[in-house]
């Protein structure tokens, strides 16, 4: 829980990330971005748009389509000296940078006796959008599993200004996940050139007294509007941000369930074997006995996701499923 | 020695073609290495003999585990490149990576250490034989998927050109490593974005257990450099002197800025694969064919014609440094379990350690 701190501004969670991404190059002349089409083009997504006018090619570089090779290069410059942050156009495309990210990036430091790590930051971006089967994959819980890796997905401009920076002056791996649904999403930043979020601190977004909603990224809007729901029915739901899945704040999520003794998980991944498992499992462990139900999990259904819109709608989790998944609980 | 032009004419590739791994022709010192010493040539060479020898027999007692791949039969391509690149430059290698690490300059000691799994270990026990690393040394490691730490290789030669030019990156792989798509990634990168880095392929004729001609379409990996506008040179891989000539070559052009190049070392192991291999996919005879171009005997025997008796001294120098090399690996401790989980990340929130 991280209060931010005075005086703060209206941005979206692109322009956040972009003026991270700016004012981190202006400080430090050792950060380098690479990706498809970040330079000319501005970005699949607009994130990185004008970078190449200020800072130019050699700094944003744009790369062949090679996810591997974005991944390996930005690995080993990072081994040189450089502080690389690269951008994989989907989370999808990271499938085919798997071997760079979990036998490279996440293994140096320790296979190698702690002589050196890879500081770079990935940034990957989750979403959908009658994008079908291939290109509408979050690989959270993935990440996740992997000792070596941070991963951490902010929900909101300010967590995406200082986590984003948080990532960029730490010496190891961040798998940075984005969601292509919230970059127009505003909020408040902070306007401090050193705002930083340390990973595995959850935000308390809202609090309550009947049940937690534990979300992350896309999720917790969705969680908040949830909870909007559930308040005119008396039901008072506390919605906590993980921001960050690895580390996860399991401190938090205790002290949440020692408040509320009722737990849904919200995410965009397939249930089986998903971070609301892991959640789930957390709270067994360090606080069955504050648990009056099971915990809850909404999540994807487990289908390689369809074209067509009505069956795209129906394998997302929405509002009316986390609703549902509280009144389960509480009746 | 042979240039490769990567934009080479037919007749050029021609040339490649004549140069056989097999070729017994005999060695002839090219005029650009006369200056090599042999003393010192010599005496690496037996070093990473030794080192590999007592590796071996160290696995069969049962002293150390997991996968060990013996370099024996291809010291003169780690011994001559090595003495080619300069301190600064960045070195990356695949798995069979001991002699590698001993010619940059690292502790046979804390290498054989490292093989036993001890805290003393240049990888604190981390590692093991794949994964032999020396930050200090810009010795980035040995890596074990075959192909992956290519790309790595291409970030830090982006490093060099950025932070010090002059400085390359020298990445040693396998002809097999040649046939993953890293390789194409790679090499495409480092093309384009006209990269200081050397691909340095140590073609020992086998991916595991499988002939490269079974494996790869066009099994000349310098042939290849013509895909990516690089130029190439093709070595043999059991002469120290031309793996030396063609390194000071492609080295040089490297260094000049003019962008990357491959180097490849046609060479042959004398043992299996690994530890475990039991060699059912090769011939005896051609084994003891490639034992008669053993990299170590023809420099021996032209050394002992000069001073037969300094021969015998470094013999018995390497031998007691090998020897103590095992008796400090026997000696250090293992790893304390209390230390397992250090060195996963830096700090847990991200933030800095200092």
């Amino acid at each position: 829980m991280t209060a931010v701190a005075a005086p703060t501004r209206t941005v979206t969670i692109r322009d956040a990330l972009r003026e991270t991404l700016r004012a981190e190059m202006q400080r430090d002349p050792r950060v380098v971005l690479l990706g498809e089409d970040i330079g000319a083009y501005g970005g699949s997504y607009a994130v990185t748009r004008g970078l190449v006018d200020e800072f130019g090619s050699e700094r944003v570089r744009d790369t062949p389509i090679a996810e591997s090779a974005i991944v390996g290069a930005a690995v080993g410059a990072a081994m040189g000296g450089l502080r690389p942050v690269a951008e994989l156009m989907t989370t999808n495309f990271a499938l085919v940078a798997i071997d760079q990210i979990v036998n490279h990036a996440a293994k140096l430091r320790h296979m190698f006796g702690d002589q050196f790590g890879a500081p770079v930051v990935i940034r990957m971006v989750n979403g959908w959008g009658q994008l079908a089967a291939t290109h509408s994959q979050s690989f959270d819980a993935w990440f996740a599993h992997v000792p070596g890796l941070h991963v951490v997905a902010p929900s909101n401009p300010a967590d995406a200004a200082g986590l984003l920076r948080n990532a960029m002056r730490g010496e190891d791996p961040v798998v940075f996940i984005e969601h292509s649904r919230q970059y127009a999403q505003k909020g408040e930043a902070a306007d401090d050139p050193d705002h930083v979020v340390p990973f595995g601190r959850a935000r308390l977004v809202r609090p309550g007294r009947d049940v937690t909603l534990v979300a992350w990224s896309y999720c917790v809007p969705m969680a908040e509007a949830a909870a909007d729901r559930l308040a005119k029915d008396g039901i008072e739901a506390e919605v906590l941000d993980l921001r960050s899945l690895r580390p996860l704040d399991r401190e938090a999520l205790v002290e949440s369930v020692r408040r509320t003794h009722r737990v849904v998980c919200v995410e965009e991944s397939w249930r089986s074997f998903g971070v609301g498992a892991e959640v789930a499992a957390t709270l067994q462990d360090l606080a069955f006995d504050e648990l009056d139900a099971p915990v809850g999990r909404v999540a994807a259904r487990e289908v390689p996701m369809p074209y067509s819109k009505p069956l795209e709608a129906a394998c997302l989790p929405a509002v009316d499923d986390v609703v549902a998944a509280v009144r389960a609980q509480i009746s | 020695m042979t240039v490769v032009n990567g934009l080479s004419t037919e007749n050029e590739l021609t040339m490649v073609l004549a140069l056989s791994p097999q070729s017994t022709a005999p060695n002839v010192v090219p005029a650009a290495v006369a200056d090599l010493d042999l003393w010192d040539v010599h005496r690496a060479m037996l070093r990473v003999r030794r080192f590999e020898e007592l590796a071996g027999q160290s696995y069969a007692a049962g002293k150390v585990g997991g996968f060990l791949h013996l370099a024996i039969g291809e010291e003169a391509v780690c011994v001559g490149a090595t003495s080619v690149l300069a301190p600064h430059d960045h070195l990356l290698t695949h798995y069979r990576d001991h002699g590698w690490a001993l010619m940059r300059g690292m502790d046979a000691g804390r290498c054989m250490a490292e093989l036993f799994g001890k805290a003393t270990g240049v990888s604190g026990g981390r590692g093991g034989s794949m994964h032999f690393a020396d930050a200090e040394r810009r010795m980035w490691g040995g890596y074990a998927i075959v192909g992956g730490h290519l790309t790595l290789a291409t970030g830090l030669a982006w490093a060099a050109k950025v932070q010090e030019p002059g400085t390359i990156a020298c990445v040693v792989f396998g002809e097999g490593a040649s046939n993953i798509g890293e390789f194409h990634e790679a090499a495409n990168l480092a093309a384009t974005w006209n990269l200081p880095i050397l691909f340095l392929c140590e073609n020992n004729g086998f991916g595991m257990g499988t002939r490269s001609e079974r494996a790869a379409a066009v099994p000349d990996v310098a042939r290849r450099a013509a895909a990516y506008g690089m130029p190439a040179w093709q070595v043999d891989g059991m002469d120290v002197h031309d793996v030396v000539a063609g390194m000071r070559e492609a080295c040089a052009f490297v260094r000049s800025g003019e962008g990357p190049a491959i180097l490849e070392a046609h060479t042959y192991r004398f043992r299996g694969h690994s530890m475990a291999d039991p060699e059912l996919y090769r011939d005896k005879q051609e084994v003891e064919v490639m034992k008669a171009r053993d990299p170590l005997a023809g420099v021996v025997s032209a050394l002992r014609e000069i001073d037969a008796a300094r021969v015998e001294e470094i013999t018995a120098e390497v031998e007691r440094e090998m020897q103590a090399a095992v008796e400090f690996a026997e000696t250090s401790p293992f790893p304390d379990l209390s230390t397992l989980d250090e060195g996963i990340v830096a700090r847990p929130d991200g933030l800095t350690r200092s």
